[in-house]
């Protein structure tokens, strides 16, 4: 009774594929130092102690902040938990939340700034 | 555990342990998502003090200093960090037989985890002495609902971890079983990809 | 695999060949049958609990002034009913359908984590019955089944009514959540050689669709819930204006959960129904892809559409035209289904039968509902019916004449497969009648009341203002429709008592349920079947040129079986201590909180730690059902 005779068209073979080494590992947490430390070092000429140094950077604050955060996240969920040789199922189970809930985060700080900024606004 | 690997019997081929615990992180997306949603349309809306970045003086003439400290945290972000590169390295040794190797990466990280905790005991102490608690203002509550529920997560995380540090010592960890090991480290990765998140958003954003 | 043939014979219901029964093992069973049995039986329970509380409702509004109930006790009345039958009748009657037809359906064994199907099964009923003690302490939940902040804060509800409301959804959330897992997983890798996902019957794409909205809308409400909780027992300011919190907040995340939710309790209809237009048209379902994408389409844009439900909270201009167009939006994948539907039996030698009745009458009474939906979603009209009868007249048409009739549907389709007896027909279109006639005499009238401005929610109206003949005529259909449930159970149990003696394929079926014995053996599959189409059981037929001989049963010689665990149910005890821990702390301090913990604990370890398979003595062979 093997059933092999399925493996529905859009899913990878699983562990067919070279998996990564320690040093890819390494080289990858190297970076996810790195950028942790670049997120707090724009911290610091933002706000901190060398607040204006490279003058007033705040409106790239935030976007270059989600923009790290984000690339750590990407090397974390590709690289550690091997989504990049793993199954695409697995991205998919992964990535179609992750994009419902970004969704859902931005929205809801809209609707929700936008509804007390509305004039006609019921309080329930 | 019981005594198969019958991963290429699915019709994916894909173990149905390791699609389970994918689909729950999947899931685990939507409640951080609310939680961290909660804490972002509340930012700069609490009526009082203490607040997280900026000094407050209450109506009473008492002096409160901004209540967020960031080296502190900026250590425990990193020690959670590094603990993902351990447990992906323990797993490493797992699937490869390399019992020392296992047993190591996965002390390493336990200790990590252990680490992280301290960090957030010791932080919610001290936030809690210099008059933050979950009653004072929209910060606290969101502050701590969030933060709280993570470390939680990292709490069951490492709980998870020990059992199977505890597995490897006896020598019930073989490569076959490695998906035991691999589920633990994928929940282990997704607690920290969250922090990745939440560190910006509750404490470099202004 | 090595088989041997015993021989037809008949059995008890759920008692196939060599199967043990008695109360433990009903207690410690992790068969995906006897699970969607439990599940059945329990929401039938409700179901009919919730009944009573709708009975209830109607008596008090048979005329004006009415004081058959107190104010306090109607709020009770329909916050329950509301919550009962969302949550407790047609949410576990669907997954009493999932548990029984998709393993059998896909061609598996078992489901992927069969203690975790009994788990979630524990948990269910403990949750339902948390939620209904409160009526011993008259105490009921009595806010609204949405519970909109600041009503439930303790200011306002200072009793433990809105407690047990909240803590009953999270010990709910938690069945549902596991379920949903565990369902996800079986659809995806269970299914039997040749089932790709396009050949899946549609009951199993409508049922993975609603396993992936409940993945990903229960977390919301569970967070919302957290949050309430904090504000009732810590004294947090989540939803307390005083403290500078937004009652808006509870409103967005409870629909962001609840708008998907609605569709968690529409989508299994669906597939039941487009199971039972092919076989009783003779004919294949119409359109298969397009029935796929369409579900899916549903579903994705039914996360972007939930703040439709709060139009009357004034959120501007520009949120008002894009939740309203997302509204409409869903109305053309709606509108591909039914025509879809239509095009089954269009052409096809239809076959009365009781089921084609309920699946015929789903059509209509779904149309209707789905109508008076998109009217919902134009805002400016909205405004005028929100909170009146007209929104009861609407969510009743798709959640009564939407998946009740569905569901009856399925159950008069299925009877046979899972319990061995036909149910007799003639009682069959009686209920059929009585449950037509008695459902559109109570909710058609709500329309009318609802553009005369008849409020929801409360618990009387005046003489004199139009409403009190069309009231009346809506209790005597709430009348009608008891006694059209009422000869459902007869027919249950007069039918009961006859010999299970059920042909394995009464209607002809098209899928693989109906290639087993009624009921099926354990294993279900004694050989696992090899799929070639979207019908394969017609396919076999149309290959032999004729019916299939009746299956035999055989006894299942080295087939491996997930072993029965009494562990799922100690862990499920855990789990509803923990919220009834939370719930006591106030007055008995936190360790009640460390007891219920501490049980979960120990039952999920022991549960981690024993042995997962058994095997009926015999040639080894291998499980195709998962571990845990």
């Amino acid at each position: 009774m093997t059933a092999h005779a399925t493996t529905p068209e859009h899913l990878a073979h699983p562990e067919e594929h070279a998996h990564p080494t320690p040093g890819m590992y390494v080289r990858v947490a190297i970076v996810l130092f790195i950028l942790t430390a670049l997120e707090v070092a724009l911290y610091e000429i933002t706000y901190g102690e060398h607040a204006g140094a490279f003058g007033n950077i705040q409106p790239v604050f935030v976007p270059v902040l989600l923009m790290l955060s984000a690339g750590k996240f990407a090397l974390v969920a590709m690289f550690y938990m091997h989504l990049k040789q793993d199954s695409k199922l697995f991205t998919g189970v992964f990535v179609f939340p992750l994009i419902i809930a970004a969704v859902v985060i931005v929205a809801l700080s809209v609707l929700i700034a936008y509804h007390h900024a509305f004039a006609g606004g019921v309080i329930t | 555990m019981s005594d198969h690997a019958h991963a290429l019997e699915t019709s994916t081929g894909l173990d149905s342990r390791k699609l389970a615990i994918w689909t729950f992180i999947g899931s685990e997306c939507m409640f951080f998502a609310s939680l961290i949603s909660t804490y972002v349309v509340y930012r700069n809306k609490s009526l009082v003090g203490p607040f997280p970045h900026e000094a407050w003086v209450s109506p009473a003439g008492q002096h409160f200093e901004p209540i967020i400290e960031i080296p502190l945290v900026t250590a425990g972000t990193a020690v959670l960090l590094f603990s993902s590169f351990f447990v992906v390295l323990a797993l490493y040794g797992a699937q490869r037989g390399n019992r020392k190797m296992m047993i190591g990466w996965l002390g390493a990280t336990i200790l990590c985890g252990f680490f992280f905790i301290g960090m957030q005991v010791y932080e919610f102490t001290h936030f809690v002495h210099k008059g933050l608690t979950l009653q004072t203002n929209l910060f606290g509550a969101s502050f701590f609902t969030l933060t709280g529920f993570h470390g939680t997560h990292v709490t069951i995380g490492v709980i998870w971890l020990i059992t199977m540090f505890i597995l490897a010592l006896r020598g019930q960890l073989p490569p076959e079983n490695s998906i035991n090991l691999e589920m633990a480290a994928l929940y282990w990765h997704f607690v920290d990809v969250v922090w990745v998140v939440i560190f910006p958003v509750v404490y470099l954003m202004k | 695999m090595a088989t041997t043939v015993v021989g037809q014979e008949t059995h008890a219901a759920g008692a196939a060949y060599g199967e043990k029964t008695g109360l433990w093992s009903w207690l410690t069973t992790v068969d995906h049958k006897r699970i969607g049995i439990l599940y059945g039986t329990t929401a039938f329970c409700f179901f009919l609990l919730g009944g009573l509380e709708a009975l209830l409702i109607r008596f008090q509004l048979v005329k004006a002034n009415n004081t058959l109930v107190s104010p306090d006790f109607y709020n009770q009345l329909f916050t329950m009913h509301g919550t009962t039958m969302i949550f407790l009748a047609i949410m576990p009657l669907s997954a009493m359908f999932f548990n029984f037809m998709i393993p059998l359906m896909i061609g598996a064994r078992d489901v992927a984590f069969p203690r975790l199907n009994a788990f979630s099964y524990w948990v269910f009923l403990l949750g339902g019955l948390f939620l209904n003690v409160s009526f011993l302490f008259g105490a009921a939940p009595n806010q609204g089944w949405f519970g909109y902040a600041n009503l439930t804060s303790r200011q306002y509800s200072p009793g433990p009514n809105v407690d047990f409301w909240l803590m009953g959804l999270q010990i709910l959330g938690v069945a549902s959540l596991a379920a949903a897992v565990n369902f996800f997983v079986t659809i995806m890798n269970l299914r039997a050689p040749g089932m790709k996902l396009m050949r899946m019957p549609m009951f199993c794409w409508m049922s993975f669709i609603t396993q992936v909205l409940l993945l990903l809308a229960f977390p919301v409400i569970t967070v919302a819930l957290i949050m309430l909780m904090f504000d009732r027992f810590f004294g947090t300011h989540f939803f307390v204006p005083s403290g500078g919190g937004d009652p808006i907040l509870w409103q967005h995340l409870f629909w962001i959960f609840g708008h998907p939710e609605v569709y968690i309790l529409i989508m299994p209809a669906f597939g039941i129904i487009s199971e039972i237009l092919p076989v009783f048209s003779r004919k294949p379902l119409f359109g298969y892809a397009a029935m796929v994408f369409s579900g899916v389409f549903i579903a994705f844009i039914g996360f972007g559409v939930w703040s439709h439900h709060m139009f009357s909270t004034g959120m501007g201009p520009i949120a008002d035209t894009f939740f309203a167009l997302a509204t409409m939006l869903i109305a053309i994948p709606t509108g591909v289904k039914i025509f879809n539907w239509i095009g089954t039996i269009w052409g096809g030698s239809i076959q009365y039968k009781t089921p084609m009745y309920f699946a015929l009458a789903f059509i209509a009474m779904f149309i209707m509902g789905g109508l008076s939906g998109v009217m919902h979603a134009v805002a400016p009209h909205d405004l005028q019916q929100t909170d009146t009868y007209f929104v009861v007249a609407h969510f009743h048409y798709v959640m009564f004449g939407g998946s009740i009739f569905a569901l009856t549907a399925g159950a008069y389709y299925w009877w046979p497969k899972m319990f061995g007896r036909m149910l007799d027909e003639r009682l069959g279109k009686i209920h059929f009648w009585l449950m037509f006639i008695g459902f559109n005499v109570t909710f058609f009238p709500m329309h009318f009341l609802g553009l005369l401005g008849q409020p929801r929610r409360t618990y009387t109206y005046q003489a004199g203002l139009g409403f009190d003949w069309l009231n009346q005529l809506e209790t005597v259909g709430a009348v009608i429709l008891f006694f059209a449930f009422l000869t459902f159970l007869i027919n249950v149990i007069k039918t009961w008592r006859r010999p299970a003696t059920a042909p394995a394929d009464p209607w002809n079926g098209a899928t693989l349920e109906w290639s087993l014995p009624s009921p099926p053996q354990e294993w279900n599959f004694a050989e696992v079947p090899v799929v070639h189409s979207r019908d394969p059981l017609w396919e076999r037929k149309r290959e032999r040129g004729g019916p299939l001989p009746e299956p035999l049963r055989v006894s299942g010689q080295g087939i491996h079986l997930p072993a029965p665990s009494f562990w799922p149910a100690v862990a499920a005890v855990g789990v509803m201590g923990l919220f009834l821990g939370i719930m006591l702390s106030p007055k008995v301090g936190p360790w009640a909180i460390f007891v219920g913990v501490s049980v979960l604990f120990f039952g999920v370890f022991n549960w981690i730690f024993e042995p997962s398979y058994t095997s009926i003595p015999g040639v080894g062979g291998r499980p195709r059902a998962g571990h845990h």
